[in-house]
């Protein structure tokens, strides 16, 4: 029944319906977008071990005031995240004509985060300032070897063999960052909560930190819309179409990396976001990048806001971190995306 | 083969309890073992140096055999258990056990076992009958999902202790006693036989299913033989956590030291010739850290799986 992946325009005499009557118009999903966002954003200042009221964010002499402050701090970061993740998969979907691509599945998550643990334990690297450049570093060589490893081969890099690449390297990453934690026995404590993937108590310098690489990489991101499309009928096709087909993947790559990376600065590897939400964008407005890209990017930041208020209420007093709400969630749709065994076909 | 496998891991054996930080002579070695005390030495022989090797050689075998069991009867050389998450299962489970219900030894091997032939139970209803990149995809799935709850779980320990979190994520042996090594070594000694019968028939179903069917060889043998390997991969990780590639290179580099042919005694020695060696390594790599087994053994063995898969060694027989 999906039709995620078909053209709109179907051939006449294959399907009584044409696949696009059904879908949603663009405005239509951008006001189911803004509401959501609203929704998730007003609840997630809101909800949480204790309910507050809507005006102790506005009212400083409120003695919950400094609850709302908290939450609003993990609330825009949560957004700011979520977007970046949202983006990045629908980028990398495109950019790898991969419907498995997701920074967390790729390994690009891992080689991040084994860069940040490099910094902080072995180079001494302690401000935020720094480290996100090494982030930026280990996302962006893990991107290139987890492709070159797997395009190596006859049938070169199939959407099978790249995410297999990147589940070795990141079991091979994760035994690396375990031995490099172990000799640093400090560093352990700070990392416990970040493994995990938290927009919990990080506090808004951070955010401030990280927001202009996010900014950056976001509208690099958005400007590759009609690069992607031409990418989507395959490289032959898109250098006939007058792009530069090398260079194009060079800046979705560029795009790729900042959103990644920075993401991974800000809140831990968080694996899934980036491949579930532009599979739901596709089936709502179509393959079109143009709308895939912005709608991607606002329905990954409802999707990790969602994901961390959800994860407030449903075991109190404690909480499921975003990173393992994204894993309950992500893992059934990535099931069904290889049991519908249509994993060619983007 | 199995004659120089043997020598080889005799050899790890005695240069993993003699040598180290504190080297322990043979002939004090000799003496130690039949009842002489030697002060210092008997102590780190006898509560150290030689549990672990023990306990290295037990799970070795364990995860080499279960492992080719895998790849053999599956003949995908990725369809390894620690691959399809069946060594994840068995992990989760366990710190369940840890965490939640508060409970050690007997209960916490068997909920390690559970974990192992659940995983394995849901891998096999979710893929049916494909062996193929289908089966790995689902594993690979079921492992992150799995691995995320077992980190959820320890967020919620009450104490943050390195050493047990290590041990579930990726093996180590630093933790080992000597009842956790009658424990394993009596299941080996009652699945070892099974295996001896089962196993004859693991040549004729690494044909495919329809021809070891025309050789007499029954389906059902096949699911069985799988059962088995899961019970001992459960086991191994119920007493040392999950190794991690110890399963998935056991049977390949057996293969390629036998010309071609997988003998499930072979890829058992190379597993425990892997483990204890990995062990020394972990132990004395970098001084006063005691790395956990799993550390090396997961830093070699990943690039291995990424070199199988940029030479295109996996498709030949998937």
């Amino acid at each position: 029944m999906s039709t995620a992946t078909s053209t709109p325009v179907t051939p006449s005499g294959r399907l009584a319906r044409p696949a696009g009557v059904r879908r949603a118009s663009a405005v239509t999903a951008v006001a189911v977008l803004v509401v959501a966002l609203l929704v998730a954003a007003v609840a997630s200042v809101l909800l949480g071990a204790r309910w507050i009221g809507p005006t102790s964010l506005l009212d400083p002499t409120s003695p919950t005031h400094e609850i709302a402050a908290v939450r609003l701090d993990r609330t825009l970061l949560g957004l700011a995240v979520g977007g970046a993740l949202g983006l990045v998969g629908a980028l990398m979907q495109g950019l790898t004509r991969n419907p498995l691509a997701d920074p967390g599945v790729l390994g690009v998550n891992a080689g991040a985060s084994l860069a940040m643990v490099v910094a902080i334990s072995v180079m001494g690297v302690s401000d935020m300032r720094a480290y996100v450049w090494w982030a930026f570093a280990g996302a962006a060589i893990a991107l290139v070897l987890v492709h070159a490893i797997a395009s190596v081969g006859r049938d070169g890099a199939t959407p099978v063999k790249v995410a297999i690449a990147g589940a070795a390297l990141t079991a091979a990453v994760t035994s690396w960052v375990s031995g490099l934690l172990l000799v640093d026995r400090k560093t352990v404590e700070s990392f416990r909560l970040w493994q995990v993937g938290t927009v919990a108590g990080r506090g808004d310098e951070v955010l401030l930190i990280g927001l202009p690489f996010l900014l950056v990489g976001a509208v690099l991101g958005l400007a590759c819309a009609r690069t992607l499309n031409a990418l989507a009928l395959g490289d032959d096709l898109a250098r006939g179409l007058g792009r530069h087909v090398v260079r194009d993947r060079l800046v979705v790559g560029v795009a790729t990396v900042l959103l990644a990376g920075s993401a991974v600065a800000l809140a831990g590897p968080i694996a899934f976001v980036g491949l579930i939400v532009p599979h739901g964008v596709r089936a709502l407005v179509g393959p079109d990048y143009r709308l895939v890209l912005p709608l991607s990017l606002g329905f990954g930041a409802v999707l990790v806001v969602a994901a961390d208020t959800v994860g407030r209420l449903v075991l109190p007093p404690g909480e499921v971190q975003v990173g393992i709400m994204s894993a309950v969630v992500g893992v059934p749709v990535f099931l069904h995306l290889v049991r519908r065994g249509r994993i060619g076909a983007l | 083969m199995v004659a120089l496998l043997s020598a080889l891991l005799v050899t790890v054996f005695l240069v993993r309890i003699t040598l180290g930080d504190f080297v322990v002579t043979l002939p004090d070695v000799v003496r130690i073992v039949t009842g002489t005390e030697i002060p210092g030495a008997s102590y780190i022989l006898m509560e150290s140096k030689l549990p672990r090797a023990v306990l290295g050689v037990l799970v070795g075998l364990a995860f080499g055999v279960g492992g080719a069991i895998f790849q053999t009867t599956l003949r995908n050389p990725l369809a390894s258990p620690d691959v399809v998450g069946v060594s994840v299962g068995a992990s989760t489970a366990a710190v369940f056990t840890i965490v939640v219900l508060d409970q050690r030894g007997v209960a916490l091997a068997a909920a390690a076992v559970l974990g192992a032939v659940g995983v394995a139970v849901g891998v096999r209803l979710l893929v049916g009958a494909h062996a193929g990149t289908r089966l790995v995809l689902v594993g690979v799935a079921l492992s992150a999902g799995l691995y995320s709850a077992v980190q959820y779980l320890f967020t919620r320990a009450d104490e943050w202790d390195t050493q047990i979190v290590l041990q579930w994520l990726i093996g180590s042996l630093n933790r080992v006693d000597w009842p956790t090594i009658q424990v394993l070594s009596l299941l080996l000694l009652v699945v070892v036989p099974v295996l001896v019968v089962l196993s004859r028939s693991a040549r004729a179903s690494e044909l495919g299913d329809d021809a070891a069917a025309g050789l007499g060889v029954p389906p059902r043998r096949a699911d069985l033989l799988l059962l088995v390997a899961v019970l001992l991969v459960g086991v191994g990780v119920a007493a040392a956590g999950p190794i991690s590639f110890v399963a998935f290179l056991a049977g390949p580099i057996a293969r390629s030291l036998n010309g071609g042919r997988t003998t499930l005694l072979g890829a058992g020695l190379v597993g425990a010739i892997i483990v204890v060696a990995a062990d020394h390594v972990a132990a004395y790599a970098v001084p006063d850290v005691n790395f956990p087994v799993g550390v090396v053994t997961g830093a070699v063995g990943a690039p291995f799986l990424l070199w199988l898969l940029a030479t295109g060694r996996t498709s030949r027989r998937s």
